[in-house]
């Protein structure tokens, strides 16, 4: 078996290494989508376009106009003098927020009653609106509380000392929540996941549609020592791609990794054999690239957004819930970001290896069972 | 190695369904060893079906059969161990050289070290690929990727090989001097079975199988086929226009068979068939041109098309 076994791999090698093509296509993509990922996936809002109407010209309201000012989070793109021109820098994409002082606003203030302030967000891009309306929120409360301090230390008895609930947040493993730390991980097994899945199914339907797969299946070759064949190559670039991709987020995007090495390439052995599998998988499903170009497309879509790469499984209904059980993406990504960020070991990953442990063995062997009958 | 005595090929009532339809049905075929065997049948006739059932590539519906002395079903470890196998796509790696094809299907045979070497060596010059080891396939011409390819498939030295259309798409003189080398295997007494749908190509067989709708409807050496196959004396009738002839001929009695053959017609006639001048008259009642008739040998072409035409009608009345 030793020997069929090396000739396959060989044979894979020599083939991967005369395919220009294939280098290009194994080491560029990477490099790009963790550029885009690392500069361009953000849910960061900075320079929000937003219009201001302050109809009580106050030193009050210019000082919030300033404080809004003060921080990058808004840029102030029309003084409007009228509701009308308000609506009209909306509904024309010139602005996203706007902000009404109400005439009245600094009496308010100084007898110490509710002053309210009126914000229209457009919320077409209701992630933008929401992210903007908390920025808002803050610096709003912020602007107050200094109002208040100042009132006090003018001993204004008319106004209330600040009182209730003060949040004072302590994230944890990522102490100034930035999303890149949060991000760069998962790009490494997400990206993973798209390239040695394809490459499996392709290589193997490739054999297929030249009639190589026939030849080789004619000759006493085992069905197991073909798909090792075919699979073991691609496990290890699989893991090249683990460790570049890795390497250029720690060096470049300085990703903290303050886990075991050991629980990664544990995690990435058992998620790269998913990974084959599933290729393998979608290959006894095709009998031509275009069909495994088809599959594929259409499957990893959905296994990319219901992985909790981006969007929380959690809020996910439960259907799809239970439809991110069989995901291998889903489990990987958690442990590489325990790995990365949080430090923690077997002892607390071993449902999410587990789980990786046992979908790579199922889908071996039911592509395995399925590859001989798909040759009819 | 193979089990000794006995026939290399053998299958009993081998039938193959793909869902409601029968590729091959209740084939009986007895292939003696050192022969070398031609399957001859129209597209979709069930040639390449009934190979890939002997390779082991399908698995039968029902009924049974061996290579080598091996039952297809039970031992298909030991039957891929003694067979060769080529088809029309001459399936090498085209990004692999010639040397690496070679050794690839050699280690893939296992085939001992110290035997490669000449075993190589022996292919490279059968393909006439001497020099150009080193070429990548896919830059080699059909005829040359097609003798690699048979190279690649006897290179643990089959006792039975199959080829499944192995000319198709090589030109005339490739084809020639791929039979040439047919026969050199088969003075090696390896079986060889072929498939083809060049009738032409029987003449050079052995034996010749007559596939046709997954069933098997004749089989013998080519003179056998062509000596006694036919029901009645063949003729060759030149006359215009062709089409006219042969709706005109057809159900007179006396008439067997009537088949257009390139620019004439081929007649099979009885016994009590009109004579000569006879049908060229009834022919010029129709307005058709005509010589005489002149007496011809069958050629396989003649054999088959007949027995096509006669077991379409057993099935019709059936």
């Amino acid at each position: 078996m030793f020997g069929r076994l090396s000739v396959m791999l060989f044979k894979e090698f020599i083939q991967l290494r005369r395919d220009r093509w294939m280098m290009f296509r194994l080491i560029v993509p990477l490099f790009i989508q963790m550029v885009v990922f690392g500069y361009a996936a953000t849910f960061t809002v900075h320079h929000v376009a937003t219009a201001v109407l302050d109809l009580d010209q106050s030193q009050a309201s210019r000082s919030l106009i300033s404080h809004f000012v003060a921080t990058s989070r808004f840029d102030i793109v029309d003084m409007a003098r009228n509701q009308r021109q308000i609506t009209r820098d909306i509904v024309h994409d010139r602005a996203v927020v706007a902000i009404v002082i109400h005439a009245g606003f600094s009496q308010d203030l100084e007898s110490g009653r509710a002053a309210p302030l009126q914000v229209i967000v457009d919320g077409t891009n209701s992630n933008t609106a929401l992210i903007a309306l908390g920025y808002l929120s803050q610096i709003t409360s912020q602007f107050s509380a200094e109002w208040a301090a100042r009132a006090i230390s003018l001993n204004v008895s008319a106004v209330r000392p600040e009182t209730g609930i003060r949040l004072e947040p302590l994230p944890w493993f990522n102490e100034g929540l930035n999303e890149r730390w949060f991000f760069i991980p998962g790009v490494i097994g997400t990206l993973t996941l798209l390239q040695v899945v394809s490459l499996t199914a392709f290589a193997v339907v490739r054999e297929r549609e030249v009639g190589t797969l026939e030849q080789i299946m004619v000759s006493p070759i085992r069905p197991f020592e073909f798909i090792l064949g075919k699979t073991v190559p691609f496990f290890l670039i699989g893991f090249g791609d683990i460790a570049l991709v890795t390497a250029f987020g720690l060096l470049w995007f300085r990703v903290p990794f303050v886990g075991d090495p050991l629980v990664m390439l544990g995690g990435s052995s058992l998620f790269l054999m998913a990974a084959v599998g599933m290729g393998l998988l979608l290959s006894t499903f095709s009998r031509t690239q275009q069909q495994a170009f088809a599959l594929n497309f259409f499957l990893l879509n959905p296994f990319f957004i219901l992985s909790g790469f981006a969007f929380p499984i959690a809020a996910m209904p439960r259907f799809l819930q239970w439809f991110t059980m069989i995901n291998p993406l889903r489990y990987f990504l958690v442990v590489i970001r325990a790995v990365f960020l949080k430090g923690v070991g077997v002892d607390v990953l071993w449902p999410q290896l587990l789980a990786l442990a046992a979908l790579a063995g199922v889908m071996l062997t039911v592509s395995v069972l399925r590859f001989r009958k798909s040759l009819e | 190695m193979s089990a000794s005595g006995g026939p290399a090929v053998l299958a009993e009532a081998l039938t193959k369904k793909f869902g409601d339809f029968t590729a091959v049905d209740h084939l009986d075929l007895r292939i003696e060893r050192g022969q070398v065997i031609g399957f001859l049948g129209p597209n979709g006739a069930g040639k390449s079906t009934t190979i890939r059932m002997l390779c082991g590539l399908l698995l039968p519906t029902s009924g049974r059969a061996s290579v080598a002395g091996f039952d297809v079903g039970r031992e298909p470890e030991a039957v891929r161990e003694h067979i060769g196998y080529m088809s029309q796509k001459f399936s090498l790696y085209g990004d692999l050289t010639v040397r690496e094809n070679l050794r690839f299907f050699g280690g893939i045979y296992r085939v001992r070290r110290e035997d490669f070497a000449e075993r190589m060596r022996f292919a490279i010059s059968m393909a006439g690929l001497e020099g150009r080891q080193n070429a990548l396939v896919h830059t080699l011409a059909g005829g040359w990727k097609q003798r690699l390819a048979l190279g690649c498939a006897i290179l643990h030295r089959p006792p039975v090989l199959f080829l499944d259309e192995p000319t198709s798409g090589v030109e005339p003189e490739a084809r020639r001097q791929f039979w040439d080398l047919i026969h050199d295997l088969a003075a090696e007494h390896v079986t060889i079975l072929v498939s083809t749908h060049y009738m032409d190509e029987a003449e050079y067989c052995n034996q010749v199988a007559l596939i046709d709708r997954g069933t098997l409807i004749a089989m013998g050496t080519p003179s056998e086929l062509r000596g006694h196959r036919l029901s009645g004396q063949l003729y060759e009738l030149r006359c215009s226009p062709l089409g006219g002839a042969l709706k005109a001929l057809r159900g007179v009695t006396g008439v067997v068979e009537a088949a257009i053959f390139g620019d004439r017609l081929h007649v099979v006639l009885a016994e009590n068939a009109p004579a000569g001048a006879d049908i060229r008259r009834l022919l010029s009642e129709h307005g058709i041109q005509a010589d005489l008739p002149r007496r011809i040998m069958p050629s396989l072409e003649d054999v088959f098309v007949q027995l096509v035409s006669r077991g379409a009608e057993h099935r019709v009345t059936a």
